[in-house]
């Protein structure tokens, strides 16, 4: 056992296997997402959804996946190849990398670092890079529309998520993940934060450009946005990309507001149920909730979306973040920093 | 060893994209260089233990700040190569001012070197049971309390400035007032009306628009732009 702890080798083997033993769920969850997302999108609109391919259409993602993998890549003659070919990566590897820092149980997170918080915080901020450079690299004016919307979008979102953010830290009183859900033992903080907890979840969908605001590839009016050009792999990573950033966003919104891998109420029946168990429970919850909101809502209008997130979100989280500040100052219910 | 390594990498690619941030031929590339730079800054702060600072500069700098401006280059339409034009011209007040920090930056490791004692005072070690995001809090808000402040304030000055500098009513676009569409109920636009049998839509209609009463328009003087809210 030392030989994982002690030799650089087996350190590296062993952090190599922890990446592995996250990624690979995430990917298959996300897999079973589009199952699930088609599977709920159709039960909605009273259809039946994927039910050819195995039995309930239960390889369908699989099927998915071959084909994205045998299609050509065309990469267009008047884009730029290098940034062309970077930008899927850079979404991917950005949705990916997120995942780090994220416990599934006490302590169980490849890097369970003081400033996790910010440090998703700040991974999720760089999502944008992707999508900018995709548009512009394309040459597709269609392309460079999605990207100059989702930009503008995101950074208008990030500003209430941060906000959001700092009024659970508030509660905490530390940035680490693993304290964010410890403190979370008594009441989990989407009952007295539950403005908040709505907040978070609609920045979350405008984050990760879904209906109602996916605007960014608006269908109907630029084509597909920001990945027009794409095909192939190449699309296929955009496509693993988003829905990784779903599951993250909703493994954050059950780290910051729903108690993480805490059964509820931490009593008996429900604590028989391990952490990870719940962890994933919730995430699915979440999810279901993304795809619900899918089905049900039509898209915003640009100028709208603008206007929820800099005329309502931004001064009720503000107004939100100095209620919380001053009830936990008024009742001396302040963490102990450390 | 891990880390010495670790340093020289991030180092090298941060210098190298430095350099290729004045040299490469597309702006958009100086950008995107500019952000790797940016990035391994961040990393090179993490290994010095600054997780905090590294964290912020990536969410501030490269997530905020770079975004604006890779769009302002990507929009714009500068012409980068009339800008470069003198760049011989400016070559030695370049030279001088790198010149300038090069030996600053020597002085300031210089004293370091002759005098470690006297220097380590100053670099007060962070206990190790406090980590780093905590003892800033507690010097800004404490100590540097009207520094921190006064920054603050600047920013709110730019900020206004910013907003009087571009915000202009036109007196051309037509605003959309969300509560009142909200507020709107069938029975502020339409009128029941009974209608002589066989008479119909040739008399008066069997629902038509209220005509609308003198509201007072707040916003602007037409008054059926709103009809968005069905």
């Amino acid at each position: 056992m030392s030989f994982f702890f002690d030799n650089p080798l087996g350190i590296t083997i062993l952090t190599v296997a922890e990446a592995l033993a996250i990624i690979v769920p995430v990917l298959i969850m996300m897999a079973y997402l589009t199952y699930a997302e088609r599977k709920v999108l159709a039960a909605i609109q009273l259809r039946k959804g994927p039910n050819v391919v195995g039995p309930f259409g239960l390889w369908q993602p699989f099927a998915d996946a071959i084909k994205m993998m045998m299609k050509e890549t065309v990469v267009p003659a008047g884009s730029n190849k290098m940034l062309f070919l970077l930008a899927p990566m850079l979404t991917f590897g950005l949705a990916v990398i997120a995942w780090a820092v994220i416990p599934v149980n006490d302590g169980w997170a490849i890097a369970n670092i003081n400033v996790g918080i910010l440090y998703l915080f700040a991974i999720s901020s760089l999502g944008v890079y992707g999508i900018i450079i995709a548009g512009w690299a394309s040459n597709s004016k269609y392309a460079f529309l999605g990207a100059m919307r989702s930009a503008a979008q995101m950074v208008s979102y990030e500003v209430s998520i941060g906000f959001v953010m700092v009024c659970v830290l508030l509660c905490v009183g530390s940035l680490n993940l693993n304290d964010i859900v410890l403190a979370q033992q008594r009441v989990w903080f989407c009952l007295p934060l539950f403005p908040m907890f709505v907040v978070f979840f609609i920045s979350g969908l405008a984050e990760t450009n879904r209906a109602p605001f996916d605007l960014p590839e608006g269908e109907s009016e630029i084509v597909a946005g920001f990945f027009v050009e794409y095909s192939s792999m190449a699309f296929a990573l955009f496509f693993l990309g988003e829905y990784t950033n779903m599951i993250l966003m909703s493994a954050m919104t059950s780290i910051l507001f729903l108690g993480g891998w805490l059964a509820p109420f931490g009593v008996e029946p429900f604590t028989w149920i391990p952490g990870p168990i719940w962890f994933i429970g919730k995430i699915v919850v979440v999810l279901f909730f993304f795809i619900w909101v899918r089905g049900t809502f039509p898209r915003y209008r640009y100028d709208q979306l603008m206007r929820l997130g800099w005329k309502v979100f931004l001064p009720l989280s503000l107004l939100w973040l100095v209620l919380t500040a001053g009830a936990l100052m008024l009742f001396g219910w302040l963490p102990n920093a450390a | 060893m891990i880390a010495a390594v670790a340093f020289y990498v991030f180092a090298l690619i941060l210098l190298a994209s430095a350099v290729m941030v004045v040299s490469a031929r597309n702006p958009v590339h100086s950008v995107l260089f500019l952000i790797l730079a940016f990035f391994n800054a961040a990393a090179l702060f993490l290994l010095a233990g600054a997780e905090f600072l590294a964290m912020i500069l990536v969410i501030v700098y490269v997530g905020a700040v770079a975004v604006l401006f890779l769009f302002v280059v990507m929009m714009l339409d500068v012409n980068f190569a009339e800008l470069r034009s003198g760049f011989q011209r400016y070559t030695p007040i370049g030279l001088a001012i790198g010149f300038v920090l090069a030996a600053e930056l020597f002085i300031v490791f210089g004293g370091w070197k002759i005098a470690p004692d006297e220097m380590s005072l100053r670099f007060a070690p962070t206990a190790a049971n406090v980590n780093n995001t905590a003892q800033l809090g507690k010097l800004i808000y404490t100590d540097y309390i009207f520094l921190f402040q006064t920054a603050g304030l600047v920013l709110l000055v730019a900020m206004i400035g910013a907003i009087v500098l571009t915000l202009r009513d036109r007196q051309t676009s037509r605003h959309q007032n969300i509560a009142r569409q909200i507020a709107r109920i069938p029975a502020d636009t339409l009128e029941m009306v009974s209608v002589r049998s066989g008479a119909g839509m040739t008399e008066i209609g069997i629902r038509r628009p209220k005509v609308e009463a003198a509201v007072p328009e707040v916003e602007h003087a037409t008054t059926d732009h709103d009809h968005g809210a069905h």
